[in-house]
């Protein structure tokens, strides 16, 4: 009686165990997206997560390589003017079907979300669409414009019947959350779950799984016991502190790779007199070693990055020598990660007539990057022992980042010598370079994020040259010997490590680390 | 008494006023949210439209006057995260947070003063002892270690309970619930337990020092004397006059029970006001959390006078009225 009781136990265990793996996802979120109007934030999650129920003209895959989407093909057909061939036979979730009116419609809705915290305007404006016939749309801009197909990877398509003067809660309550991607969107309540159904009449095959359900789990400790616990299939944003002993547990498998994150430092070139630049004994100086290109090189030698790899991330980061790792469009095989070299650096600060050293600052968020803070310390260490004292002062995010960008006189930046991270969101180097090192511009809109106002005019020329050449080869060269420049012979930023993201499931599934820290159930792989 | 009800809430509304003029303040000084939303992407052009799109270009005693304005007509403002109205976002999220409350609520007074009368009617013995022993454990233990370790052990070693999160809700007066079903109910036992912890020590700790001061009163021995039973004397005459302090006390607590859940809410995955304010906090999300504050220090006046009327109802010795200069 007893063990056919057990069996029966068993039998429905694997029944329901067997009846999850094949339908329904719950997948455990650091970040919930801030929306469900896909025009409303450029953030992360929203990005992200909204790719379930929405598609772009051209997709990213997992290694953010272009591939078709909505569009199965794109060419520039003039100087100045792109040709999209869209998909034929693409529904909409209601029924109706996908046209060239819906991505008309989509680039003037997405310039003009009220309230909007951070606008796709970035991406589109300049540029003007126009239906040519049902399938075909031609984007014209006033020059060349070679990241076309790139910046439409990144615009999420919506219904024009269904979003036609709907505002952003229109979408948060589904109304208008109308797309044409492999899953339809069911609910969200804030804070509390997202939850996605299979679209059975999905243009790319049957989806994997019929429902997905996002519980977002802030707490890191929670969200691996929720992992723990089996009350979850997956989660993101496994903390590197728990991956030795996740390792170990049957319960769980770990998926990871490399991200499209640099860790990197910025330090002022600007100011002759910078606030957190002294000399020894802490007095302010008149004069800022930074500014000279030997100080930097001396710097970068002295931080020692295996070992900040080996000891501060548990091993999960790789060393950086600039801003795109090996598999970006613009990495440069010249340029490797500073080789760890006090001596060499010692003997460039001395050249420099800084042989007796100087203090510096150095300032960093706590809660924004992985160990963010940790690496602040052991930076500083490094270079204390290399001659150049240094202190340490980091801050949450919330504080740090407009202190960073905006805090000094005239909305300057207010530090001197920052921890900062970029993520490649476009997937190429072009946009790391003109955001971080070319001269701060507001009228042309470069270097909006160079906080520490590098600025050398041949660096300049190659990127704007770039961004104006539309043969990829030629572009790719281009971006190359602007990233020599900029980091190689100037040491504009000093690269320290790519990020490595981990995700956990539980046995059986496997995930395909995106470089783009997206957690999508579409690259979830049933494995045996 | 009603004179003494409409000046406490004529006081509230002066408080809720420099309250809002505080936080107004302070988290204009920390910073605004700019350089979180905004896609690092984003260029100087697009940076600059999108502090115009919330209103930070303006100079602080505008924008502070304009919020004034808006909220006399019963509009906070909207968050800049959600776009959507911030009283709106706290409210719906308040039935969860209330939920959790009660459950602690309930859990302490039905806990906790009948262990803290057991503790003061046996001081001696091996029960009263490890009673008044648990309730420093009660005290002292972080409760965010305390919530963990309850999700290790009920949720990932014994697989009993859920490691977090609320169940399905349904609706019940108007508001989403999740205490009527048995998988709500489990949902909510770790958390509430969690948060009921120190208010549940407290009550202990108080009871049974009530109880000792009360049963060598002569009104005690006197109903002894008259031949009251045992039962009586516990139940009416010990109780009723142990409550007051107990009372106090919990009005105050339930306020910060509901306004401070943030811990809890948090390690637990809660979906309630606390981890709203937590989050909105961290991206300075200045309209939620203005509204947040202004709710909650509404709420503790209120709570306030619920409290001062209930100790008249206790003991009506006490009379309402203000205390004058």
């Amino acid at each position: 009686m007893r063990k056919t009781f057990t069996a029966f136990v068993a039998g429905a265990a694997l029944l329901a165990a067997a009846g999850v793996s094949a339908q329904e996802i719950r997948i455990g979120i650091a970040q919930e997206p801030s929306s469900i109007d896909p025009h409303y934030h450029n953030l992360g999650p929203n990005n992200g997560f909204l790719s379930h129920v929405y598609e772009r003209l051209v997709q990213q895959d997992s290694k953010q390589r272009l591939k078709p989407g909505l569009a199965v093909s794109w060419k520039p057909i003039s100087e100045t003017v792109w040709e999209f061939k869209l998909r034929k036979g693409v529904k909409w979730h209601d029924g109706s079907p996908f046209t060239a009116d819906d991505v008309v419609f989509t680039a003037t809705r997405a310039v003009n979300v009220p309230n909007s915290p951070s606008s796709f305007g970035t991406y589109l404006k300049g540029k003007t669409f126009k239906k040519v016939d049902d399938y075909t749309v031609h984007v014209s801009t006033k020059d060349p414009y070679p990241l076309m197909a790139t910046e439409m990877s990144t615009i999420l398509i919506i219904s024009k019947k269904a979003a036609e003067g709907a505002q952003t809660k229109d979408f948060n309550l589904g109304k208008a959350a109308i797309g044409t991607g492999p899953y339809k969107f069911v609910k969200w309540q804030k804070g509390d779950i997202v939850e996605f159904v299979r679209n059975d009449d999905y243009w790319g095959g049957k989806p994997k799984w019929s429902k997905i359900v996002l519980k977002p789990i802030s707490s890191a400790p929670t969200r691996v016991a929720a992992m723990l616990a089996g009350d979850v299939d997956m989660i993101d944003g496994v903390p590197t502190a728990d991956i030795e002993t996740l390792k170990k547990n049957s319960k769980v498998k770990l998926s990871q790779g490399i991200s499209n994150r640099v860790i990197y430092l910025h330090m002022d070139q600007q100011r002759d007199k910078s606030p957190f630049v002294t000399d020894k004994n802490g007095n302010p100086m008149d004069k800022n070693p930074l500014k000279d290109v030997r100080v930097r090189k001396a710097i970068s030698m002295m931080i020692n990055r295996p070992a900040i790899v080996e000891r501060v991330m548990e091993g999960v980061a790789i060393p950086a020598g600039q801003l795109v790792s090996e598999t970006f469009f613009g990495h440069t095989p010249n340029l490797k990660s500073e080789k760890y070299d006090p001596a060499a650096a010692k003997k460039l600060l001395k050249e420099a007539g800084w042989g007796d050293g100087f203090g510096l600052t150095i300032h960093g968020p706590n809660n924004r990057y992985i160990n963010d803070s940790k690496i602040c310390e052991a930076i500083a260490q490094m270079l204390t022992r290399g001659g150049i004292p240094t202190k340490v002062v980091t801050m949450p995010k919330n504080v740090y980042f407009k202190r960073a960008s905006r805090g000094g006189p005239d909305k300057s930046p207010e530090f001197s010598f920052i921890l900062v991270g970029w993520g490649s969101g476009t997937g190429e180097a072009s946009s790391p370079l003109k955001s971080l090192l070319t001269t701060y511009d507001k009228s042309k809109g470069h270097g909006a994020s160079n906080r520490g106002r590098h600025s050398n005019p041949k660096m300049d020329a190659l990127v704007v040259k770039a961004l104006a050449t539309v043969d990829d080869e030629k572009r790719r060269t281009l971006l190359q010997q602007a990233t020599e420049v900029g980091i190689g012979e100037d040491q504009g930023i000093i690269p320290l490590h790519y990020q490595v993201n981990t995700w956990a499931t539980r046995p059986g599934l496997r995930y395909d680390a995106r470089t783009d820290e997206r957690t999508l159930a579409m690259d979830i792989q049933v494995v045996k | 008494m009603s004179v003494f009800i409409i000046r406490r809430l004529l006081q509230s509304v002066v408080v809720i006023w420099v309250m809002s003029l505080l936080v107004f303040g302070g988290v204009y000084l920390i910073g605004d949210p700019i350089d979180m939303l905004i896609n690092p992407e984003a260029d100087q052009e697009d940076i600059d439209a999108a502090i115009r799109a919330l209103g930070l270009d303006k100079p602080i005693h505008e924008q502070y006057w304009f919020f004034l304005i808006n909220a006399l007509k019963g509009d906070l403002g909207s968050s800049f995260i959600f776009n959507e109205p911030a009283l709106q976002l706290i409210l719906a999220r308040m039935p969860a947070t209330m939920e959790l409350a009660f459950a602690s609520l309930f859990i302490s007074i039905f806990f906790g003063i009948p262990l803290g009368m057991w503790a003061g009617l046996h001081p001696e013995s091996i029960a009263g002892r490890s009673i008044m022993t648990g309730s420093i454990l009660g005290f002292s233990l972080p409760s965010f270690w305390v919530g963990i370790m309850f999700i290790m052990f009920f949720a990932v070693i014994l697989g009993v309970l859920p490691s977090g999160g609320r169940a399905e809700t349904t609706e019940f007066l108007g508001m989403q619930v999740s205490f009527l079903s048995w998988d709500g109910l489990s949902h909510i036992l770790l958390p509430a337990v969690n948060l009921a912890l120190f208010k549940l020590s407290l009550v202990i700790r108080l009871s049974r020092a009530g109880t000792q001061e009360v049963i060598h009163q002569d009104y005690i021995k006197f109903a002894r004397a008259k031949g009251v039973s045992e039962k009586r004397v516990i139940l009416v005459h010990v109780l009723k006059n142990i409550l007051i302090p107990v009372v106090t006390i919990l009005g105050l607590e339930f306020g910060s029970v509901i306004a401070f859940a943030v811990v809890t809410e948090t390690v637990f995955a809660w979906p309630g006001m606390g981890k709203l304010i937590i989050e909105s906090i961290d991206q300075l999300d200045r309209p939620v959390i203005v509204a947040y504050l202004m709710i909650i220090v509404f709420m503790f006046i209120v709570i306030n006078l619920v409290v001062d009327i209930l100790y008249s109802v206790l003991d009506p010795r006490v009379r309402l009225q203000d205390v004058k200069a």
